[in-house]
């Protein structure tokens, strides 16, 4: 009887989790002492980062879709169908097409999802760069706009959280670039008393923001957006008025976890921050945006822990050894600060980020990244 | 759970405690904000930092927020920041 590991989720931290251990357990793979499965709702996989380049129509949206199919390792099984409920008791997940898909090993990595809908009006007047369709949206208004008010806003919990920061600056930049900057009011708010949570962050966006001349509210949690007036009310009790609203919509996770008595307050699942076990289940990991760790909800936190997970699996399931690979907290995000230059911050649970200055190579690397992506996903490199 | 004596023989218990030591990003108030958004009215949650700037930046945004801050404690080599959300 072979040893059934079975990953929930298709996005990268599914994917990569899956091909890690896929590449290194080829040999078991192919004498059936083990078996990989993923389990995914899309059939399609969509690089997030990428829209922040649809907005502004720097990147072609038909070059951040690829088949699931075509990353997956060969000899993983992908089964095409959405997880109902996972049965822990019996080592079962059910899925929404009736089919019961057993585990030894269970890997939720899924993900999580934007819920515009918490913020009465924001759904109906608000753009946002987090969805495929909502960039293409917001790349077509941006084409049309010729002046006004532009108001960022910043939803909690949010995944990739230095994108307000660098939208905001991209705005900018772009603007200057058509000649559009002296007829724009921009407007950068954000739920805490600086522009960032991360301190260094926030110095480095201040400054920036100042020097641009954008606006800056801060404290600003968001509360009801008026469609009629065109205004964002915050719970704080202030008001910003827009032509043009960009979200960063609040976040949550997956129904799912609802389903299964296993996540806690806003579906997110209990995981142990060095383990990445989920909690009360040896068996069950977590990786991704779906866990509820005090870290980033970002695609390098999902690779980072996608590393850990599957080197524990691979132990676990090639000589069932316990795991002993912890995850530190890593994380490393780049941050576009014009449509030319960027900088980054890497940090971990002992290490505080800090904010180099931005070059044109570090913009470089991440466009380079865009590509590299691909093969990071296939556990190539 | 989590219980320990705040004042004279009192007893706060917070309902939901998160564990963001060594979290810079989103960081202890954030994490803080996300969980007060999911509590129900009434329930106390306990945050543990081992950022110093959370000791003032909790208390500030409780305050700016309307909702109940109700004790900072020296605890585990950190601060446990406790919020009552009251409304």
């Amino acid at each position: 009887m072979p040893k059934r590991l079975l990953v929930v989720g298709s996005g990268t931290a599914g994917l990569m989790v899956a091909n890690l251990v896929a590449r290194a357990l080829e040999s078991q793979i192919q004498h059936h002492e083990v078996e990989v499965t993923v389990l995914g709702e899309r059939d399609d996989y969509i690089y997030q980062p990428g829209f922040l380049y649809v907005a502004f129509d720097l990147m072609d949206p038909r070059s951040l879709v690829r088949p699931v199919r075509d990353l997956l390792h060969p000899r993983v099984r992908f089964v095409h169908d959405r997880a109902e409920r996972v049965d822990a008791a019996s080592n079962t997940v059910v899925t929404q097409g009736g089919v019961n898909l057993p585990y030894d090993y269970l890997v939720l990595a899924i993900g999580s999802r934007i819920r515009p809908e918490d913020v009465p009006g924001l759904a109906q007047e608000a753009h946002w760069f987090y969805t495929l369709e909502g960039a293409e949206k917001l790349r077509e208004a941006l084409k049309g706009l010729q002046g006004g008010r532009v108001a960022i806003s910043v939803g909690i919990p949010h995944k990739c959280p230095v994108a307000p920061v660098e939208f905001t600056l991209m705005l900018d930049a772009w603007a200057r670039t058509r000649g559009l900057r002296d007829a724009l009011e921009i407007t950068y708010t954000y739920p805490v008393a600086r522009a960032h949570t991360i301190p260094a962050v926030a110095a480095f966006a201040e400054a920036e923001f100042e020097r641009r001349a954008i606006k800056v509210e801060t404290f600003f949690n968001m509360e009801s957006v008026d469609t009629e007036a065109h205004v964002l009310h915050s719970q704080e009790g202030t008001d910003v008025a827009f032509d043009l609203l960009v979200t960063v919509p609040p976040h949550g996770g997956d129904a799912l976890g609802g389903a299964s008595g296993l996540a806690g307050a806003g579906n997110w699942y209990p995981t142990d921050r060095q383990l990445l076990q989920v909690q009360g289940h040896e068996n069950i990991f977590a990786v991704g945006d779906t866990t509820d760790l005090p870290v980033s909800k970002a695609g390098s936190v999902a690779h980072f822990e996608s590393e850990v997970v599957a080197d524990n699996l691979v132990g676990l399931l090639s000589e069932g050894r316990r795991p002993g690979h912890t995850y530190a907290g890593r994380a490393f995000c780049f941050i576009e600060t014009s449509l030319e230059e960027a900088t980054y911050i890497s940090f971990d649970f002992q290490h505080p980020p800090v904010v180099p200055t931005p070059s044109r190579s570090i913009h470089f690397f991440k466009q380079t990244y865009n590509q590299i992506h691909w093969a990071n996903l296939k556990a190539v490199i | 759970m989590s219980e320990f004596l705040r004042g004279v023989g009192r007893m706060v218990t917070a309902d939901r405690v998160i564990d963001a030591r060594g979290s810079f990003c989103p960081g202890p108030l954030m994490e803080m904000i996300r969980a007060i958004k999911t509590a129900e009215v009434g329930q106390v949650v306990e945050v543990l930092t081992s950022d110093s700037g959370s000791r003032t930046d909790i208390p500030k945004w409780a305050e700016k927020a309307g909702q109940e801050l109700v004790e900072v404690v020296s605890r585990d080599g950190g601060d446990a920041i406790l919020v009552r959300k009251v409304k």
